[in-house]
């Protein structure tokens, strides 16, 4: 084995040692304080109010300013279903059947300009972003449809009244965007938020450099003793990917959050050796192939079904995680999450029976009953974005040739691409994307519901089992129930009426310099961003 | 002289009032728009709602004709308005940008002077000896090798090269720093793509001062003044190069005019904050004002530069001057 070869062993060996939750040597090293973190970042926010926007080039520079009420672990980052206080003393029990939850906050936070967090703060932000005025956009007020009200009857104590028990409330709250913002900058200005940074996180001193970097300061007042460890941080906005590979292998950059592809990772390990870490893990992201159900031949459930059943996911899985960011095999639920399929489970479903063979056969006969010829041509459209939109796109063509479709890509920018799907609406089959942050699979799927209910599904049809499953499940707190019940809605999205199709899993890799410490992966890119538990072994 | 001022002055209007007809049209006949974009971020849970709110606050909503009457009415009166995408002050996004890309282009151009007019001047003066057969192969080179191409090579060679060398691999600065805060930090990270850019463009110039000297080098006035018995490089200093260098001093302009906006993959590659990344982005945004802010900064460099470049035509030329 070559040198090269070893050291990218070793590498990944490190990497997946971190992923499978064996860090617990690493994590016990002690911290030392100082220096300042830089990461590169893609793209730069459109602004700086979470509430409003939905991008991670907001969380991964914005995040470190903010407190939320509570948020996924970050020392048990690979575990969807770990969330913990931030802003609040303990994690509530629910009562009233389910209906109430009362959160106790920290005493003595402040924000920045030394104003007290208090009750009416949190409750103000979540008032902005469940129930928001006629003039204020909130991104997620959907997540918060079981919210009766919010109130703040003491200055440490939130109570969130709920219509109904639901299991989807405390993974909503834990959403990364939902930072906590001051009652009376939102009673001044409602959209405040949108130009400025005022919060009450690890860091402070927002300074930007339009179009070049994010900085911020260690908050020394920050309510977690001795946290944060680094002096500050600056996200640096560097939009070529192989500009951000190259400035963590030139030490410009210790890390990016987002996710390189698998070249990019043995480029950096054959470059840096053991100055470089890999973190990998599943991602709570996931692409979909959407058919029309407007236009004929898609409107028949036997050609739609015949598309899932040329897919070769399992071998896919393998060559594919080669060459692009896509990996595990799954259905409509985050792989690895209680609620997701298991393997078996998955290979009664369409498109995933162990014998590629027999599902191709079914998929020509299906074809043929439909009167689709031999060679019958369509377009799929597809956002013109390499990673891994064009690959799977590319990858699917060939999937469908195997059953004698002849398919053209018809791939446009994001702008034209979500123009077609949502308001001309004329594509034959799209490709679509479905990324979350904390893993909620309750709401998560709301992806698969009818048309008018859920707003981003985009294949146009209505389906009443399915709106009955997803609404029974999001009111009731009976796990084993919710499972049943998934399993059947998966069965009718996939199978049954093959309304819509999963084809995999995104893979996250973490490649970064071997000084960042504190840091581990997490299945959502928008996750584990506070940076307040990172230090800088140097 | 005056009358060809104010003539020229004149002409700048219709040009600039049609680039911006041109801009504010044709970013519009693009599918989708900024609001879109800006709720793509999850795939999911797509707010029409949020959207409309959004088309609302940008007034996107409007008639097009009032759009634009709306837009056009503010330049005029300096008033460029906010980014569609950040909605912050345009003039405060532009200004650092700004900044970057005329050092970026002093630099290059500076760089582009240096290396052209000697080598052309030597290419035409050692015409068909082996200087000259390398002059002209190493220009060829610049025009056949894309900037940003010769950018990629120049930050793996410093990343392989310093890592041989001295065990670290070193690349330039990716966050700019301006001269007067840190020189050293400033010239690191601006000297590589000053190379590679000024390479490039000193191809064309080399090319171009080579020719024309070689045309005046034939001119009736230098073979007089060899035969008064000047030296040779009296004769190419003092007499040929200052009218060889008037299509030299277009050239230069132009690419000067093109440097300040036009450095969109060098830019990228580099990760410098400039006006050509900036372009890149607001396209690809939908930033309707901001690319219409660009359009205008960009053509009105162009007809700044063209206008004084011929009035420097003017100065060397007295013929164009008395006309």
């Amino acid at each position: 084995m070559s040198s090269g070869l070893k050291t990218l062993a070793a590498s990944l060996a490190v990497g997946a040692a971190l992923s499978l939750g064996l860090g617990g040597a690493m994590a016990a090293e002690t911290p030392k304080k100082g220096g300042v973190l830089k990461f590169v970042v893609p793209d730069e926010p459109p602004s700086f109010d979470g509430h409003r926007e939905t991008t991670f080039a907001l969380v991964h520079p914005i995040a470190p300013f903010y407190s939320l009420l509570v948020k996924q672990n970050p020392e048990n980052s690979m575990d969807p279903t770990d969330i913990i206080c931030d802003l609040c003393t303990e994690m509530p029990k629910p009562t009233d059947g389910g209906k109430t939850f009362t959160f106790k906050l920290r005493e003595g936070v402040k924000f920045e300009d030394g104003s007290p967090v208090n009750s009416s703060d949190v409750k103000a932000t979540y008032d902005k972003i469940i129930f928001p005025q006629a003039d204020v956009s909130s991104a997620r007020k959907a997540y918060f449809v079981m919210v009766d009200k919010v109130e703040a009857p003491d200055p440490q104590t939130v109570v969130f009244k709920l219509k109904y028990p639901s299991s989807a409330f405390v993974p909503a709250l834990a959403v990364p965007f939902n930072f906590i913002y001051d009652d009376a900058k939102l009673a001044q200005d409602m959209h405040w938020y949108e130009k400025n940074v005022l919060g009450s996180g690890p860091f402070q001193k927002f300074e930007r450099q339009a179009g070049a970097f994010i900085k911020g300061t260690a908050n020394p007042n920050f309510y977690e003793k001795g946290k944060p460890y680094l002096d500050g941080f600056e996200a640096i906005f560097a939009k070529k990917e192989s500009l951000r590979v190259q400035a963590i292998r030139g030490d410009r950059a210790a890390i990016e959050f987002r996710g390189f592809p698998p070249q990019s990772r043995d480029d950096l390990v054959k470059a840096l050796g053991k100055d470089v870490t890999v973190q990998e893990s599943d991602w709570n992201c996931v692409l979909l192939i959407t058919p029309n159900h407007r236009k004929k031949p898609f409107d028949d459930v036997r050609v739609r079904k015949a598309l899932t059943l040329a897919v070769d996911r399992w071998g896919g899985s393998q060559y594919l995680s080669k060459i692009a960011i896509v990996k595990t095999v799954g259905g409509i639920v985050f792989p690895g999450h209680p609620l997701a399929a298991k393997q078996e489970e998955l290979q009664q479903l369409a498109g995933y029976w162990p014998d590629l063979a027999k599902s191709r056969a079914e998929a020509k006969k299906l074809l043929k009953e439909a009167g689709i010829p031999d060679g019958f041509k369509f377009t799929l459209n597809n956002r013109a974005v390499d990673q891994p939109y064009k690959i799977v796109g590319t990858w699917l063509i060939d999937q469908w040739k195997q059953v004698g479709l002849a398919v053209d890509q018809q791939v446009q920018p994001t702008g034209p691409f979500y123009d077609t799907l949502r308001k001309k609406q004329d594509f034959d089959v799209s490709i679509d994307f479905n990324c979350q942050s904390v893993v909620n699979p309750l709401l998560d799927v709301s992806k698969f519901i009818s048309e008018e209910r859920s707003g981003s599904q985009y294949g146009g049809y209505t389906n009443a089992e399915v709106d009955k499953l997803f609404d029974a499940m999001n009111q009731t707190d009976d796990t084993a129930e919710q499972r049943k019940m998934m399993r059947r809605m998966e069965k009718i999205i996939l199978d049954e009426e093959a309304l819509g199709f999963i084809t995999m899993w995104w893979y996250r890799i973490i490649p970064h310099r071997t000084y960042v410490k504190g840091w581990n992966v997490s299945p959502s890119h928008y996750l584990n961003q506070q940076l307040s538990e990172v230090w800088l072994d140097q | 002289m005056h009358q060809y001022i104010v003539k020229r002055v004149l002409m700048m209007i219709p040009t600039l009032f049609g680039a911006a007809v041109l801009v504010f049209f044709l970013m519009r006949a693009i599918p989708g728009d900024v609001c879109e974009l800006r709720l793509a971020g999850t795939g999911a849970t797509f707010d029409p709602d949020a959207l409309r709110l959004c088309q609302l606050e940008l007034g996107l909503d409007k008639p097009l004709i009032g759009q634009f009457f709306s837009w056009i009415g503010g330049f005029f009166i300096g008033d460029f308005g906010n980014s569609m995408w950040t909605n912050q002050p345009i003039v405060d996004e532009i200004g650092l940008r700004f900044q970057v890309s005329l050092q970026i282009a002093l630099m290059a151009t500076f760089v582009s002077i240096v290396i052209s007019i000697p080598m052309g001047i030597i290419s035409a003066v050692k015409r068909n000896t082996w200087i000259d057969y390398c002059v002209r192969g190493f220009s060829i080179a610049g025009i056949a090798m894309p900037s940003f191409w010769l950018g990629i090579l120049i930050i793996l060679g410093l990343l392989i090269g310093s890592q041989a060398l001295y065990g670290e691999p070193w690349m330039p600065p990716i966050s700019y720093v301006p001269i007067w805060e840190n020189p050293s930090e400033n010239l690191a990270m601006l000297i590589w793509p000053a190379l590679a850019t000024g390479y490039r463009y000193s191809a064309v110039a080399t090319r171009m001062t080579r020719s024309t000297m070689l045309e005046v080098l034939r001119e009736d006035y230098v073979r007089t003044a060899r035969a008064k018995g000047l030296v040779e490089s009296v004769i190419v200093n003092r007499h040929a190069l200052k009218n060889a260098l008037l299509p030299v001093v277009t050239v230069i302009g132009i690419e000067f005019a093109f440097l300040m906006g036009g450095l969109v993959v060098t830019e990228q590659v580099f990760n410098l904050n400039g006006l050509g990344k900036l372009f890149v982005e607001s396209v690809s945004n939908h930033d309707y004002t901001m690319t219409q802010a660009l359009v205008m900064l960009v053509a009105l460099i162009f007809v700044l530069t063209n206008f004084f470049v011929d009035l420097l035509y003017a100065w060397l030329d007295p013929r164009i001057r008395y006309s």
